[in-house]
């Protein structure tokens, strides 16, 4: 058996020691500008990186990034909210019963995803180096009641669709941008669709479309199986 | 700071020149013109409002939202077999090219790599949607210029594309074509040789469109100069696609980006332009639509055999992680960022196109230029609505 083990351990370690040298450098030199304007990152080798910044060093974030480390090439900005949604999928389909049961479980627990976070709202934003090849997705808490963080407007000029919104959807206020003021919802409508507490209305008007609806062949008395449908 | 601030400054002093330049000559009453929400230049339903001074726009706001569906609240309580037919509504010309960066960011996070010949089928697929999307592109251009025939040679030969895609897929508009782990079926027979020929149609009207749009001085007069955008301005709105390229921009994702896509195994190359007007942008989309043709050539010849299906779970549940995987779409960069707690249907998705950055621009643009200029410009930024909506 230890003959089979030596290479697993080989392998994860091998896995373990994979650095990626060019992310690992974006951290370093972020860390460098901003000091510990850095809370936590989180690195997936070869591939992707997150980095969790200070509320109050988002907008000189935003200038480290794009003058000191050449990302700008803007993406997008939006925002999560991390509180597990009451209504959850509306578990009425088959698909949900067969995985779940027909009893519904509690609620879980709210967890955050990469480079962590502290509070329910959290905004992102994406980055990109167009010469060294690499993207970098930005993420600061906002806050649990009343989320409010500073804008980006004043590095990308691009950023200000994306927060009007971002508020308008979650309801993230951005301090100091110019004119926040709704751009895809009416400017009467009350509530933020996104947020998870905010119920998929046309859920509760309409029957759920998932649920397969097959009548049963004239002449036979069964139910159609699920197991077909795969 | 200190660089950002003056930059700004520099900003609302361009700002103040140009109303004072649209203002020094007649004093003159200002006016508003509302273009839309229904008009044939906006492929859909956006209105613009634009203040006038003369012929000249003070200042343009687009107003959008008539076509919002609502996608990242619909993935939130859908199965991810359920969203791939969504987001094939996104844009609806470009079809299959939709299904591909959101089928890559799940099978990233579940650590499913599909087999060699469906990402072969993916990739040629991809670059067809390409052309069917771009073809619509240079017929349209002309007309907003108003130049008719363009249009109807388009659409006679986008079919040659759009059959084959039928052939595969048989969906004209919606494939619903990719599934997590690889492909939903194999190719036809003699299909391969059928999209050799229809390959040498879309040169053919490559060509067609260079004799008729291109060398035209109408077209020429209408079109250069008009809508310049620097690099500088481009990559701060986050243009990408073509309308970054067209401002020598020097960046495709097919090439910038491994995502798994066999880019890497064929003899191509990135079309840059450097004037950054409108007439560099239909340029560097036509150049793309031909260099499309040729990646699709070689694809096909070297297409390996075996299996378009991996191993995956019947029920599909994503374990947790975070994934952002964008492809360098018709129109543009387009990305999924999924977020995932290991359940049937993600927790999160924010889904980042082209169009929406695309457009943003247009305020900062459409200043000071002239009513007719607004067609234009809009046409040649080359926005979908259902990619700007979403």
């Amino acid at each position: 058996m230890s003959s089979s083990d030596t290479p697993d351990t080989d392998v994860t370690e091998a896995e373990a020691v994979e650095v990626d040298e060019l992310r690992e450098g974006v951290v370093a030199r972020l860390r460098e500008v901003l000091g510990d304007g850095v809370v936590e990152h989180h690195i997936v080798p070869n591939c992707d990186v997150w980095i969790r910044i200070r509320p109050d060093a988002w907008q000189a974030a935003a200038s480290s990034v794009r003058y000191t480390l050449g990302a700008r090439q803007f993406g997008f900005l939006s925002a999560i909210d991390w509180q597990p949604s009451p209504w959850r999928r509306y578990m009425d389909s088959e698909v949900d019963k067969a995985v779940h049961g027909d009893e519904p479980k509690p609620l879980p627990e709210m967890t955050t995803g990469y480079a962590g976070g502290e509070t329910r709202f959290q905004v992102f934003a994406r980055v990109a180096n167009i010469i060294e090849h690499w993207g970098v997705t930005l993420k600061v808490d906002a806050g649990d009641t009343d989320p409010a963080v500073d804008t980006w407007t004043k590095v990308y000029a691009g950023a200000d669709w994306h927060e009007r919104e971002t508020w308008e959807m979650f309801g993230v206020r951005f301090e100091g941008h110019p004119f926040l003021r709704n751009i895809y919802l009416p400017s009467g409508f009350e509530g933020n669709p996104l947020r998870k507490d905010y119920p998929l209305l046309s859920r509760f008007t309409k029957p759920w479309p998932g649920i397969v609806d097959v009548e049963p062949m004239p002449g036979t008395d069964e139910e159609p199986s699920s197991e077909e449908g795969a | 700071m200190t660089a950002v601030s003056d930059r700004q400054k520099l900003a609302y002093l361009a700002g103040q020149a140009a109303d004072a330049r649209v203002n020094v000559e007649l004093e003159t009453e200002g006016m508003v013109l509302n273009i839309g929400p229904q008009h044939p230049a906006t492929h859909g339903t956006l209105r613009i409002v634009a203040r006038l001074d003369g012929e000249q726009v003070v200042q343009a706001e687009p107003i959008m939202g008539y076509m919002h569906r609502g996608y990242e609240k619909l993935t939130e309580v859908r199965t991810y077999a359920q969203i791939t037919a969504l987001i094939n509504r996104i844009d609806w010309v470009g079809s299959f090219a939709n299904e591909v960066p959101f089928i890559l960011a799940a099978e990233r996070l579940m650590g499913i790599e599909a087999p060699p010949r469906a990402q072969w089928i993916r990739t040629i697929l991809f670059e067809m949607g390409r052309m069917a999307n771009i073809i619509l592109f240079l017929g349209d251009m002309g007309i907003q210029v108003g130049a008719l025939t363009p249009m109807f040679y388009a659409f006679r030969d986008r079919e040659f594309i759009l059959n084959q895609i039928e052939a595969v897929t048989g969906g004209r508009f919606h494939p619903n074509f990719d599934r997590i782990g690889g492909l939903k079926d194999d190719l036809p027979k003699g299909w391969i040789e059928d999209s050799h020929t229809a390959m040498a149609k879309v040169r053919e009207i490559c060509d067609i469109m260079e004799d008729v749009l291109l060398g035209a001085e109408i077209f020429e007069a209408r079109t250069r100069g008009v809508g310049v955008i620097p690099p500088d301005v481009a990559m701060q709105f986050g243009l990408s696609g073509a309308n970054a390229r067209a401002s020598g921009i020097d960046w495709d994702l097919r090439r910038d980006t491994d995502v798994g896509l066999p880019y890497g195994q064929v003899d191509w190359k990135v079309w840059t332009h450097p004037d950054g007007d409108s007439f560099a942008r239909y340029w560097v989309r036509l150049q793309e639509t031909r260099e499309a043709s040729l990646i699709v050539d070689q694809l096909l010849d070297t297409i390996p055999s075996g299996p378009v299906m991996a191993k995956v779970p019947r029920i599909i549940k994503v374990p947790e992680g975070e994934a952002y995987v964008a492809t360098e779409n018709p129109l543009g960069e387009m990305g999924f960022y999924v977020v995932s707690k290991g359940d049937l249907n993600p927790f999160r998705v924010k889904i980042k196109t082209a169009s929406f950055n695309n457009l943003s621009i247009t305020p900062w643009l459409l200043r000071g230029v002239y009513v007719p200029d607004i067609i234009t410009i809009l046409g040649s930024l080359y926005f979908i609505l259902g990619d700007l909506d979403r």
